[in-house]
């Protein structure tokens, strides 16, 4: 008997790995014209994983402070062997990993795979979207650079506007009444300690439910016999293919990383006018051009806390789809969700296209 | 067996609620203090009323400068008839330093093009009031600015 043999008889005595093998052995993949679809979630998982690699790696250099955080991440793009190299892929991968999110988030949505059962992955999901944004937003500030500085006064300054708990949450938030150090403490424990502890587990519930149901099949597949339906294995065939492309995202990133390095630019300082030009991160952009065009006073509500107030209520919304759309039974299109999904898809694009070429 | 009386209540429902109180009090001694921990403290800084920002001559018309004020920028622009305006540079929309501009002859916030003309008013964008204005006291040609009291 080989040893490999006998360490895995040890094993499966102990915890009837038996038992996994026959599932993954059964897993399968279902093929329509959506499947392209299905690897998006495996995408976003990918990006987040290397997320945490290279923040491991990024923490072995990096210190927190007005006085530390510019400089050591100075530090780790000009001193630290490949220094530059890990950085970009953070930044890069973070930004990437949004993009899958998103395009993941909206394939769920158009092909209605949030439908019964599956409602409550939808919304881990979306729970997960929020996660990650708030990862990119305190992730921004940590190189505590001028626009890094500007994004976090204004971001922080509209969850001030809020009436009544605003002020106290503002506090809470920045760790004091301005930006300072002590914001980039509490951001700081918020990226790298309390969001990847809750992200895991919101994630583990999601994959598992994945797990559990398998994947969703567009309705007018599952209306025909089981003969007719077909799959793939997940172990290896799928899961080769998914591989194949997370390698080709690995050298993506490595393109972008070498080519286009994330630039540091120049130190925050509390007492210079905000630069020329300023913009927050790309997947913020359609918020920020929007509250642009919304007026100071919105009837009796001040103009940035409607805006927000619009955009809670509409991510709400979108968070509740499964909820709503009640043709979810009997699996019918549904034009309302169709519209719906149209719109803020174009809504985001145009606003992000306004502000990043015209403004 | 529980006994009931007459309205229906056992001596074991009475003990549950009295269990719950307890319980729902426990709860609240340990999330007091959590809550209260993460509020930072306040700090008390002292608060500054003058400052001196510069000579007269430093300053040429038609421009802007961003001096300390305490923790907070302000900016001081001297109009193109020589006389000097302060202001706190702290936009009112959201919390953006604000600068003059040149080429519009404004006051001038880069984050969401708020503008305010130079006695401080907002004029365009979102901004929703003026900027807050300070007082310029000159001496001996020497600028300095001052908050009311």
């Amino acid at each position: 008997m080989s040893i490999t043999k006998h360490i895995n008889d040890w094993i499966d005595e102990r915890f009837k790995l038996s038992r996994l093998k026959e599932f993954l052995a059964k897993k399968s993949v279902p093929i329509n014209k959506h499947s392209v679809w299905y690897y998006f979630g495996g995408v976003s998982l990918f990006l987040f994983i290397i997320q945490v690699l290279t923040g491991i790696m990024l923490l072995l250099y990096y210190k927190t402070g007005e006085d530390a955080s510019y400089e050591s991440v100075q530090f780790i793009m000009s001193k630290v062997s490949f220094g530059w190299l890990i950085r970009s892929i953070h930044s890069w991968s973070a930004n990437i990993m949004i993009l899958a999110i998103f395009i993941h988030m909206f394939s769920v949505y158009f092909t209605k795979s949030y439908r019964k059962p599956r409602e409550l992955t939808w919304l881990t999901g979306f729970v997960l979207l929020i996660l990650s944004i708030t990862f990119g937003f305190s992730g921004y500030l940590l190189p505590w650079n001028e626009l890094a500085f500007f994004a976090t006064k204004v971001g922080t300054d509209i969850v001030g506007s809020v009436p009544g708990i605003g002020k106290y949450l503002l506090i809470i938030i920045r760790g004091g009444e301005e930006v300072t150090g002590s914001t980039l403490s509490r951001f700081f424990g918020l990226h790298a300690a309390i969001l990847p502890g809750i992200y895991v587990v919101i994630l583990g519930i999601h994959l598992f439910f994945v797990q559990l149901q398998g994947m969703s099949e567009p309705s007018e597949i599952v209306k025909l016999s089981l003969e007719k339906r077909k799959s793939m294995p997940f172990f290896p065939n799928f899961m080769l293919r998914d591989i194949l492309l997370w390698l080709v995202i690995l050298n993506i990133l490595a393109i972008l990383a070498v080519f286009f390095p994330m630039e540091l630019g120049q130190k925050a300082n509390a007492f210079a006018s905000a630069p020329r030009g300023i913009k927050p991160e790309w997947y913020f952009l359609f918020m920020f051009q929007t509250l642009k065009y919304i007026p100071a006073k919105v009837l009796i509500l001040e103009g940035e806390f409607f805006g927000v107030l619009m955009f809670g209520l509409a991510g709400l919304l979108w968070m509740l789809v499964p909820f709503w759309d009640v043709k979810t039974k009997k699996g019918y299109r549904y034009r309302l969700v169709n519209t719906v999904g149209l719109t803020v898809l174009l809504f985001i694009i145009i606003m992000t296209i306004i502000s990043h070429f015209f403004s | 067996m529980d006994i009931a009386n007459s309205e229906g209540k056992t001596r074991r429902d009475f003990l549950n609620s009295i269990i719950g109180i307890g319980l729902f009090g426990w709860l609240l001694t340990i999330i007091y203090p959590l809550l209260k921990y993460i509020v930072p403290p306040k700090m008390r800084e002292p608060e500054v009323k003058t400052i001196a920002v510069g000579k007269v001559d430093d300053f040429k018309p038609l421009s802007g400068t961003i001096f300390k004020f305490g923790n907070k920028p302000g900016i001081l622009i001297r109009r193109a008839d020589g006389e000097f305006k302060a202001f706190s540079a702290v936009c009112t929309h959201l919390d953006c330093t604000v600068q003059f501009d040149e080429k519009i002859k404004l006051i001038w916030c880069a984050c969401h093009n708020g503008k305010y003309d130079l006695n401080g008013n907002n004029v365009s964008g979102p901004p929703p009031k003026p900027l807050t204005e300070y007082q310029v006291v000159l001496k001996n040609k020497e600028i300095f600015v001052q908050k009311e009291t």
